[in-house]
């Protein structure tokens, strides 16, 4: 998804480039003078002794970016925070994920980080909701939780000693993810929040937006601690149960469109940001399939830009 | 020095991908991962990435087309080549237990492939986020009719002179590639081996001002 095959005609081709070129005379200038790329130096006063964080190095006595991106100084921590790498996890990280693997008692998720996540049977709350030990029986039902290539939501429990990640799901609100999409894009564009779980009520639509760029877009689900699980239904109401309504698909739909064009972009995924592109494409009468096109592209662009540019003179109004 | 060109982000799928251009030789190369490592067996040492390199010719990159199989000498020592010095620049400690993927393939070419590779494999990696010692450039210089020359193309190439490929760390100053298919005395050697050095610096020049450009961008839209 990294850019969408566009045609653009002239006139469009005129307006993105205006629209990308207000964006960079909005972005503060310090920003673009903070990007660094592989081997270049990071100025540092030579009196206050710094502590060097990710990316950074030293070589013959200088601190030398090791990546491409953005210095970030905290007190006396210099680091280089990246853009397009893979995800670096952060225990507490929600994150979503899909199962690639069932092994002994773990399954394991490919998350888009440097090894495969991994989820023991035993940081899952299991479907009756009982505390209980589990015993080689839940290990031999372990398929009917999660099977190959179900997507998942979890959360970053933390690092083992051998280097492995472990995640849990000890909740309601985590574990798999039906009827919808998923959407993958660069985890810098997902930033950390405090809620990562948006119930859209106007579309009846799930939002997930995990920290490590997978994005779940689905119909919302009822989450609660007193649903009936152990109820065993009939296979004729399962049926019609997994029936969709056609205006929550088309909501879905044009969410992960919003989505798609919004990442192409490189913009800042909110849920504010992600909601305002959908309407945005209501209200100018944009089909779901005409999102993808040009013309909504540049459209969006454009929007953003006075959107940025609106939250500026506010700021410089207030001050 | 003919003329450069790079692009950054043109394979949608990979972690990391760029085009690069040195006159009329073109390659793209494409970077996966740090990832899971696929094959156990060929891990070494779980405290350090594996790093795999692939490079193919496209059968229409030349003038006459050859069936080349894909396993051909040639391909697996210039793979072998990249990989090594890819190597060098990195930090592979710091990903321990996985693997990182390159994938070069020449579009087009006119000499130097195994430069623009190199090349166009360091814009790849620094796209896709993976820490580097330094940025790795190469380039080509030979020796003909007593004058040394620099970015040789492939009439200059196949003129029978010595050919010298050399890939530096730009900024340390260290080389990590030399090679040379012919012999050279002593004294011509270093002065063909110093304009190669200019060309690399000259590279790396260039590749450091494209990735800042992009970085500047990405964090310009990120807002």
């Amino acid at each position: 998804m990294r850019d969408l095959q566009l045609s653009l005609n002239q006139t469009q081709r005129v307006r993105l480039e205006a629209a990308l070129h207000e964006l960079q005379s909005l972005a503060p200038a310090a920003a673009a003078a903070a990007a660094v790329t592989v081997a270049d130096t990071i100025p540092v006063n030579d009196e206050d002794n710094i502590l060097k964080g990710h990316g950074t190095s030293d070589q013959d006595g200088e601190v030398v970016a090791t990546l491409c991106g953005v210095v970030e100084r905290v007190n006396k921590l210099v680091y280089v925070r990246t853009l397009r790498a893979r995800y670096k996890p952060e225990v507490g990280d929600i994150i979503v994920g899909r199962v690639i693997e069932i092994a002994p008692k773990r399954w394991r998720l490919e998350i888009n980080f440097s090894q495969d996540a991994v989820l023991m049977l035993s940081s899952m709350s299991l479907p009756d909701g009982i505390q209980r030990r589990r015993t080689a029986v839940d290990e031999l039902n372990m398929r009917s939780i999660f099977e190959e290539n179900d997507v998942i939501c979890a959360e970053v429990r933390g690092f083992q000693h051998d280097g492995s990640l472990h995640l849990q799901a000890r909740s309601q609100k985590y574990g798999k993810l039906e009827r919808g999409q998923l959407l993958i894009v660069p985890a810098y564009l997902v930033k950390r929040r405090k809620q990562h779980f948006h119930h859209l009520e106007r579309y009846d639509v799930d939002l997930i937006l995990g920290c490590n760029g997978f994005i779940w877009v689905g119909e919302h689900v009822v989450v609660g601690e007193n649903t009936d699980k152990t109820e065993v239904k009939p296979a004729l109401s399962t049926e019609v149960e997994n029936f969709t309504p056609l205006e929550t698909r088309k909501h879905i739909c044009r969410l992960a469109n919003a989505v798609r064009v919004l990442s192409a972009l490189g913009f800042t995924l909110t849920v504010e940001l992600i909601i305002e592109t959908a309407e945005a494409s209501v209200s100018s009468n944009v089909e779901i399939n005409a999102m993808l096109g040009a013309e909504f592209y540049v459209h969006t662009a454009e929007a953003e830009a006075k959107r940025r540019a609106d939250l500026l003179r506010k700021k410089s109004g207030a001050r | 020095m003919r003329q450069l060109k790079g692009e950054i982000g043109v394979v949608a799928k990979a972690d990391g991908s760029a085009l690069f251009e040195m006159g009329n030789t073109r390659v793209i190369a494409a970077v996966y991962g740090p990832r899971e490592v696929q094959n156990k067996g060929q891990q070494v040492n779980s405290k350090e990435a594996l790093v795999r390199c692939e490079y193919r010719m496209a059968e229409f990159s030349t003038g006459d087309r050859r069936r080349k199989p894909k396993g051909d000498r040639r391909s697996t020592e210039i793979s072998l080549v990249i990989r090594q010095t890819m190597e060098a620049s990195i930090l592979t400690h710091l990903m321990p237990r996985s693997q990182i993927d390159i994938f070069v393939q020449v579009l087009q070419a006119d000499g130097g492939t195994r430069s623009a590779c190199i090349n166009a494999a360091t814009l790849a990696l620094a796209d896709a986020g993976i820490p580097m010692r330094d940025i790795v450039t190469s380039c080509s210089a030979g020796y003909l009719c007593s004058t040394p020359l620099l970015d040789l193309n492939y009439i200059e190439d196949s003129a029978g002179g010595p050919d010298v490929t050399v890939g530096i760390l730009a900024k340390m100053d260290k080389v990590t590639l030399l090679q040379m298919d012919a012999k050279l005395p002593m004294d011509t050697f270093e002065n063909v081996m110093e304009l190669a050095i200019e060309g690399c610096k000259a590279i790396a020049n260039y590749i450091r001002e494209v990735l800042l450009e992009n970085t500047k961008r990405l964090e310009c839209q990120r807002g």
